[in-house]
Parts: C-alpha cells; sequence; structure tokens
C-alpha cells in the first residue's frame, strides 16, 4: 500500500518532465552554439591579434585599385572594394541565373528523350548523361575554356551570320540600339505574361468544374508575344542594330560574351543539366504505366498525357532534388576563378590579397553564397508547396 | 621599482664579469629553435617562375629565391640542402606565413607599406629589383606601351602588377581588359593561345615565359621599360626578432661576399685573408654568428651553399635567360645592392 501512495520517485522529479526536458534541451544547445561562435570569434581576433594583422571592415570604402574584365555595374579602378564586391556577387548572380535557366532546358529535354521510345534519341542522351555527369566539373570548365581558346584570333574571327563574330575572345553579337519604344513593348509583354497566366487558370477552372478541354498553347503564346509585337509594328517597326566592329586589338559595339562567361557557362550548364536530365527521367518513371495505358484507352492524345497526367505528378518527384542542383550550380559558377570568369571568389580572392583582410573577404563570400542559397531554397520550397498533390 | 632593476641589472653584469661569462644573448626566438629542432628550413617559393624557383624534372628546386633560401638553411644549419620548398599561390603566400606553414617567404613578393604593416610581417634587404613589364607578340608591331589601349592584359590575380596596370592606364587614358587567371601556367598558356594581346608581370619573370612557355620565343617581344618599382624581398612574420635578424644578414653576407670578391670557389681561401671584414664575415676572427644566435661559420656556410650574390644572379638569370643585372649590380658599379657593414 505504501508503495502506491508513493509511486516511484523519479517519475515525479523534475528532469523527467517532458515540457522541462523540451525547454532544457534547447537552451542547452543554445548555449553551446552561443559559446561556440563566441569561442571563434575570441579566437580569430586573439590571433590575428597576436600577429599583428590589422582587422575590420574600412577597407570596403577604400579604392580597389585594381580592374575587372567584365561588370553588370559600371566599375573602375578608383572606385572602393564594397563596389567591387557588389559587381563580383552580380556577375556570380548573372551566371547562375542564366545557368539555372539553360541546366534546366537541357535537363528537362534530355529527361524527355531518356525515356523516348525512339532507340536513337534515348540512347544519345543517355550518352550525354553517362558522360557529363561522370567527369568532374573542374574538368568540363577547363575543357571548355580550353576548347574557346583554340578558336582564332578576332582578324581571322568566325562569321557565321552577318555582324556576329566568333574568335578566342569570345562571341560578339550585334544588339538593337535603344529606342523610345522599347520599354512600352516590354511593358506589354508583361501584360501579355499576366494575361496568358489568366488565360490558362481560367482554362483550367472551365476544364475542372465542365470538363470542357479548351488549348491553352496557342492563345497564350499569341497573346505573350502578340501584344508587344502589335504595339512595336504600330509604333512604326523601329529597328536598328548596333553592329560590332573590328577596332584596334578587339570588337566594338553590340553585345559581347567573354570566352570565360561562355567556357563557364557551357561548363556547369551541361554537367548540372546531366543531373537534371537523371531527376526528369525519374519524376516521369515514378508515374505508374497503368495510369498511361489507362489514358491511351480511354483516346487521351500523347501531348495530352503528358501534360495533364505525367508532368504533374511527376513535378513532385522533380522538385526537391532539382532545387539542391539548383545550389549546387550556384556555388559551382565560383570556378570561374580557375579561368579567369571575374565572379564573387575571383575578385574576393584579388581583394584578399591586396587589403591582407583574409577572415573579412571570406566571412563576405560566405554569408553572400549562403544567402543565394537560402534564397533559391525558399523560392524552390515555394513553387514545391504549389506543385504539390493536395489533399482533398 | 626602477632603481631596483637597475641594481639587480648591475649585479647580474657584476656576476658575468667575476664569473667570467660573456655577456648573455636573448636565448633562441620560436622560429630558429622550431628549425634546428626540425633539422629543416620550411620555404616558400613560387609554384614556377624561371630564374626564381622552378622545380626540374627530378623535382628539385632552381633559381635566385631558391638560393637565398638555401643560403639561411646553411647559415642555420650548416646544410644548404635541409631545405624544404612548399610552392604557395600568391593569394596563399602570406596566410601561409602569417599562420607558421613556413619559416620564411622568399617567393618575388613586392615590399609594400600595407604588407610590412597589416599584414604583420617584416621584409628583409631586396634581393632583386624590377617593375611591371610587358610582352606582346611581335608581328602586333607594338614598341610602347601608348599603343596597348584597349588591350586584353593577362596578368596574375593579388599581384601588385594588377594595381601598377589599373593605375597605368588610367592615367594615361586608355582602357584595357584584364584577365585574371589565379594559376600561373593557365594564365600564361591563356596568353600564348591568344586570349590576350599583352602578358604582364613583373619584367624579370617575362623572359622565362618566352624562353620556356612560346612555341617561338622570337615571336615575342618584351617591352623596353619598368612600369612600377618591385623590390623583391624575403618576408618573414613580424613576432620574432632574431629571426628577422638572421635573413636580412645572410642576404647582406652573400652582398658584402661579391664585393670583397669572396667566392664559392675561393671560400675556403679567404678564410686566411688579410683583410679584416672578410675574416669577419667568414668566422675566423671574432663571432659574429653569436649575435644572431647562429655559428660561427654561418655566413662561410651560406657562401659555400650558394656563392656570393653577383654568382646567384648568374646562375639562375644567365642564359638562356640573359636579364642584364642592370639595377641588380652592386652599388660600386652603379647599382643598387649594398651590403651592410658586418661588425
Amino acid at each position: 500500500m505504501a508503495e502506491q501512495a508513493h509511486p516511484p520517485k523519479t517519475n515525479r522529479s523534475i528532469l523527467h518532465s517532458i515540457a522541462f526536458r523540451n525547454v532544457a534541451y534547447q537552451l542547452l544547445l543554445a548555449a553551446a552554439l552561443i559559446f561556440l561562435g563566441w569561442y571563434l570569434y575570441y579566437n580569430i581576433n586573439e590571433n590575428l591579434d597576436r600577429q599583428n594583422i590589422a582587422t575590420g571592415w574600412s577597407f570596403l570604402s577604400e579604392p580597389a585599385g585594381f580592374d575587372i574584365s567584365e561588370s553588370i555595374i559600371p566599375f573602375d579602378s578608383s572606385q572602393t572594394f564594397a563596389r567591387i564586391f557588389a559587381a563580383g556577387v552580380l556577375n556570380t548572380l548573372h551566371i547562375a541565373f542564366v545557368g539555372i535557366f539553360l541546366a534546366t532546358l537541357l535537363g528537362v529535354i534530355m529527361g524527355i528523350a531518356r525515356v523516348s521510345r525512339n532507340w536513337l534519341v534515348s540512347k544519345l542522351a543517355s550518352a550525354y548523361v553517362e558522360i557529363c555527369r561522370n567527369v568532374p566539373v573542374v574538368l568540363h570548365v577547363i575543357f571548355w575554356s580550353s576548347i574557346i581558346r583554340l578558336l582564332p584570333h578576332p582578324r581571322q574571327a568566325l562569321e557565321p551570320f552577318n555582324g556576329a563574330f566568333i574568335s578566342n575572345r569570345g562571341l560578339m553579337l550585334p544588339f538593337p540600339v535603344d529606342n523610345v519604344l522599347y520599354p512600352w513593348v516590354a511593358f506589354t509583354l508583361v501584360l501579355g505574361i499576366g494575361g496568358a497566366l489568366i488565360f490558362t487558370r481560367w482554362a483550367r477552372y472551365r476544364r475542372e468544374h465542365t470538363g470542357q478541354y479548351i488549348a491553352v498553347f496557342w492563345p497564350s503564346t499569341s497573346i505573350t508575344i502578340g501584344l508587344p509585337l502589335l504595339v512595336w509594328a504600330l509604333g512604326g517597326a523601329p529597328l536598328s542594330w548596333d553592329y560590332p566592329e573590328l577596332k584596334g586589338f578587339n570588337y566594338q559595339g553590340g553585345i559581347s560574351l567573354s570566352p570565360e562567361y561562355i567556357a563557364l557557362l557551357i561548363g556547369i550548364t551541361v554537367y548540372t543539366g546531366a543531373f537534371i536530365a537523371e531527376i526528369v527521367r525519374s519524376g516521369i518513371e515514378s508515374i505508374h504505366r497503368g495510369q498511361i495505358e489507362a489514358s491511351r484507352a480511354l483516346g487521351l492524345r500523347h501531348s495530352f498525357i503528358m501534360r495533364y497526367i505525367t508532368i504533374p505528378q511527376a513535378l513532385r518527384v522533380i522538385v526537391p532534388p532539382t532545387a539542391s542542383q539548383y545550389l549546387s550550380l550556384t556555388k559551382n559558377s565560383s570556378l570561374g576563378v580557375l579561368i579567369g570568369y571575374p565572379d564573387l571568389v575571383n575578385i574576393g580572392n584579388t581583394s584578399l590579397n591586396q587589403t591582407g583582410q583574409a577572415v573579412e573577404a571570406i566571412a563576405i563570400m560566405m554569408l553572400v553564397y549562403l544567402t543565394i542559397s537560402l534564397t533559391i531554397s525558399i523560392l524552390m520550397n515555394f513553387y514545391n508547396k504549389l506543385v504539390a498533390i493536395r489533399e482533398r | 621599482m626602477r632603481k631596483l632593476l637597475m641594481a639587480a641589472a648591475l649585479v647580474a653584469f657584476a656576476g658575468n664579469i667575476l664569473i667570467g661569462t660573456e655577456p648573455a644573448l636573448a636565448a633562441d626566438g620560436p622560429t630558429l629553435t622550431a628549425i634546428k629542432k626540425r633539422g629543416e628550413l620550411i620555404c616558400g617559393v613560387h609554384q614556377g617562375r624561371y630564374g626564381f624557383a622552378i622545380a626540374d624534372k627530378k623535382g628539385k628546386w632552381k633559381g635566385l629565391d631558391v638560393d637565398i633560401c638555401k643560403a639561411v638553411a646553411a647559415a642555420v644549419l650548416g646544410d644548404g640542402n635541409k631545405v624544404k620548398y612548399i610552392p604557395l599561390g600568391s593569394v596563399q603566400r602570406f596566410p601561409a606565413l602569417q599562420s607558421g606553414q613556413v619559416d620564411m617567404l622568399s617567393r618575388t613578393t613586392t615590399i609594400t607599406l600595407t604588407r610590412d604593416s597589416a599584414l604583420g610581417l617584416n621584409f628583409g634587404p631586396p634581393t632583386f629589383y624590377t617593375g611591371t613589364g610587358f610582352m606582346v607578340r611581335k608581328k602586333l608591331g607594338i614598341t610602347k606601351v601608348d599603343q596597348l589601349d584597349g588591350a586584353a592584359i593577362c596578368v596574375f590575380p593579388g599581384s601588385t602588377t594588377e594595381k601598377n596596370i589599373a593605375a597605368l592606364f588610367k592615367s594615361k587614358g586608355m582602357k584595357m581588359t584584364p584577365v585574371v587567371i589565379e594559376n600561373s601556367k593557365e594564365l600564361v598558356s591563356a596568353y600564348m593561345a591568344g586570349r590576350c594581346d599583352v602578358l604582364a608581370m613583373d619584367q624579370a619573370g617575362l623572359p622565362g615565359h618566352q624562353q620556356y612557355d612560346a612555341k617561338t620565343p622570337s615571336d615575342h617581344v618584351i617591352l623596353d621599360g619598368v612600369y612600377s618599382k618591385e623590390p623583391l624581398a624575403v618576408g618573414v612574420r613580424a613576432d620574432d626578432d632574431q629571426w628577422f635578424d638572421i635573413t636580412k644578414w645572410v642576404v647582406h653576407a652573400l652582398f658584402n661576399a661579391e664585393e670583397w670578391g669572396i667566392t664559392q670557389a675561393n671560400v675556403d681561401k679567404m678564410k686566411a685573408s688579410k683583410d679584416p671584414n672578410v675574416t669577419r664575415l667568414l668566422g675566423a676572427t671574432g663571432n659574429l654568428g653569436k649575435k644572431i644566435g647562429l655559428g660561427k661559420s654561418w655566413a662561410y656556410d651560406a657562401i659555400k651553399a650558394v656563392g656570393n650574390y653577383g654568382e646567384v644572379y648568374d646562375r639562375n638569370w644567365g642564359p638562356p635567360l640573359n636579364l642584364a643585372r642592370g639595377v641588380n649590380k652592386l652599388w660600386t658599379k652603379g647599382g643598387l645592392m649594398y651590403g651592410f657593414p658586418m661588425k
């Protein structure tokens, strides 16, 4: 009886209370983390002091004193380190953004080609995937960089069509000369895209409620392209081109893509594209054959099956691993340092060496990559929520 | 308190005289202690620049910077071969020295105010004077820097060259595109493949690339003139004064040896020289070495290992590079190399 009146003491102890444990473990972990952070900070400062190395962020407002080969924002060697870092970040974002777009395009095409019933197409796609994903990305980048160096000199540049030049100085293309009408064309393009989106939603709503199928592709494409084209044509169709011309050492005018940019872009695109192709293939193959056979039995067309049955279900398998491919592509763009593309790491390294502010420069690089990666993750998680199959 | 210290010092001094020991010198600094214990000097050198530091097919390092490492190793350990060479990129070199990965940096490093102060380093006497130079393809017909407007220039990252070119072109109101590649081999091959019109680096680096990396060396020309001051020197950490003294005075010993006619071949004979400067340097009289924590024969060992400065220069910059000594001659011959008094 006495035991019943006094259940084992330990059960009552605060140490065994779930609420207490929940809080206590978190507090302990937080304390350990704070201590670790403080210890690292203290250690770095202590060591820098001992070695008489100056620290601080004041170098960011000093003139950089060196030039960079390409930059989206105008840059001049008398401007500050802060600005050159910004130029580096923009170069990284630029190549990462274009790289993600192209790698996705390439990956989706190759992924679909791999499951194609055409023997040649599927084998070619398999060959691409196996070759490209089994070669380290560093080699991809260096390989393309060497290939571009083998191209002729600017004076003997190849001219695939009038005004475009390919040489070992990169790709030079004609570019339309700016006109007052162009902002309006851009504006109507945005309107067109908006209109196409609304139309697609409406078509879907109707389909889901009435079962009536409305073709979406052609109407929305013509809204997107037609509207700006109409504005442009009504405005008198102004178009004049700025052609690149050989002046002195190199081509001037038009737009140019540097060999470093092209090599890095191709390198990281084909590498990541191979991984995305595999992800797309596995996504498509995750759909049970029975579903597709059933759809065919109903007499649905192949494109309809892809668009409304296979892809929506495959996306939920495809999106999460693709997000991590985007992250690795962004980080792989730091290989620009090997071939001379002025990305964040390249500029960070030079700044680090000019100023000796190693800890600060590396902290900036880490912070920027962390921010970019987290942003991509958030966007992809958001997209994943959109395409995920909703439980009803 | 001060009086008390003075008294203590006096007592100690008197004690020294009474007991008959020599005045005590500071104990070995951390760097010297570590090297002696290890039995090997760790020297940071360039990954590969002809004339300064280049590993041959058997992996043996050669070059002026390498010879300075050997001279220091000989002075400290009595053997010029007890050196471990760590090839360093221009970005890694300072962290490697600061963190203690290398004992000294003998790697075409320009002395600048920032490096001397903010990086926590000390630099010895310059072992080589050079400046930014330019190499171009001969068929472009360029003879002057003023004709380089709009050129693409291959340049190493983080080097003083990068800043010099930016400043030079800005001052002349000219434009250029820098192509910045970390790896020196990649950079030079980018120039050779025609990615850049110009290869820019310390002028002394250019003859090597012209001779060894170009398919036909005569297709390239090095433009006249240097466009910056690049005094290259040995760098050490600022926290060890004694080690700084050692590296500094080994270099001065090599300058003085050339001035006084001491060579690798005659160094034994010169021990019996009538010139007190010579005998003091070689340790035949007095004991200069002890003052910097080394043995009596420190300078003798250094000269025996690599010869005097002139011999080091000729060995590394003679044929096929054939770089004229110019300002790197002794001061007695109109150059800048000036050995400080060894007393």
